[in-house]
């Protein structure tokens, strides 16, 4: 018993490690938005072969260590929930850091019309 | 208010008199930047204090709901406003991003608006900057014994100063303190992408990516009952790791 749940011990530490380097190294770009599609896809497959062979989750359980299949899909709901919150707050600091610079833009923007076009020089300081 | 009888120091003498003309030419170049939220109640008298040594001002006004902005404006600051809260870090940045659209500026104080600054430290900072071969000059609490913030908060920040060093390279005693001044180089180099408290170790960090001449210079912090109410609980100093890490 022990000894067959190193193997789904080793599976859920892997995944949970990769999820963290995920973390502190966000990628941007074609490949990370690829990476994210992929593993999208690869779970939906699985769902769908999930539900035609519902036998198969209990055998892939046994052969990983894990009781039952439910037990499995548990454990896969563990991993894509964590992998969507990972991904959404970098999504979100993103956004944030874009929001900024847009509100920046705009205070400073605003700044200078409300001061008639007068640079912060004109008002008192020296040339 | 009351916020600068509560916050007399051991010297005590008021900043902005009988200023020598070198420092007048000086404060002239200078620009303060002040990040204000929701502090109606001190920030005109601040900002009136603080103009009689430095006439350059310009407040960040971050999307205060009282009428900070208003009092600010009253007491002679410029005043930019936010159209949403972004946090002090996003506001500081702004501010400086203003004080430089002044071709005359060369030195650029961060301030802060409830009075726990003093006028006569940033002064000497930007003297420094005047002075010595310096990009930015750092206020520090620690290194002497005027300022007395309480047990636990000292322990904090002490521990922070050793992340601190650790991370960035660069030595400091005081890891968060927020009376900084900055040359044009420095103002216009360092670039704050945190928008909440973690901005201060960030500027740190950018002091030792751009290889910065750093000094600091002893200052007072005057911990008032007001300042203190306003302050940064401990419990921040999680938030400020969590968003060093994660960002």
């Amino acid at each position: 018993m022990d000894a067959n749940q190193i193997l789904i011990k080793t599976v859920l530490i892997t995944v949970f490690a990769v999820l963290g380097l995920v973390i502190l190294l966000p990628r941007r770009g074609a490949r990370g938005m690829a990476i994210r599609r992929l593993t999208l896809v690869l779970v939906m497959v699985s769902a769908v072969i999930a539900v035609i062979f519902p036998n198969l989750t209990n055998s892939v359980a046994a052969v990983l260590g894990v009781g039952r299949g439910t037990d499995l899909l548990l454990y896969g709901l563990i991993v894509v929930f964590l992998g969507f919150a990972v991904t959404s707050s970098a999504h979100n600091r993103r956004l944030d850091r874009q929001i900024t610079d847009l509100a920046r833009q705009i205070a400073l923007t605003e700044a200078t019309t409300a001061h008639d076009g007068r640079t912060p020089t004109e008002d008192g300081s020296p040339a | 208010m009351d916020y600068e009888a509560n916050g007399t120091t051991e010297d005590g003498s008021p900043a902005g008199v009988a200023m020598s003309e070198p420092d007048r030419m000086i404060a002239a170049r200078t620009w303060l930047v002040i990040p204000l939220f929701n502090e109606g109640t001190v920030v005109g008298d601040v900002i009136r204090h603080a103009r009689e040594t430095f006439p350059n001002v310009v407040c960040v006004d971050d999307g205060s709901t009282d009428d900070s902005a208003e009092a600010a404006r009253r007491a002679g600051a410029h005043v930019v406003h936010h159209p949403i809260n972004l946090g002090q870090g996003a506001s500081l940045q702004t501010g400086l991003r203003y004080a430089l659209t002044d071709p005359g500026a060369e030195y650029f104080v961060t301030f802060d608006s409830d009075g726990q600054h003093r006028v006569e430290d940033a002064l000497d900072m930007v003297r420094r900057l005047a002075a010595e071969p310096l990009d930015i000059v750092v206020g520090s609490r620690f290194l002497d014994d005027r300022t007395k913030p309480g047990a636990i908060k000292r322990l904090v920040l002490k521990a922070a100063v050793v992340f601190q060093n650790v991370t960035s390279g660069v030595r400091l005693t005081d890891a968060h303190n927020g009376l900084r001044a900055l040359s044009r180089h420095a103002a216009s180099s360092i670039r704050v992408t945190q928008n909440r408290m973690a901005h201060a170790s960030e500027i740190v960090n950018e002091i030792g990516r751009l290889k910065l001449r750093y000094a600091e210079q002893p200052v007072h912090i005057i911990y008032t009952d007001y300042s203190r109410s306003k302050g940064q609980s401990v419990w921040n100093s999680v938030n400020i790791i969590s968003d060093l890490i994660f960002k």
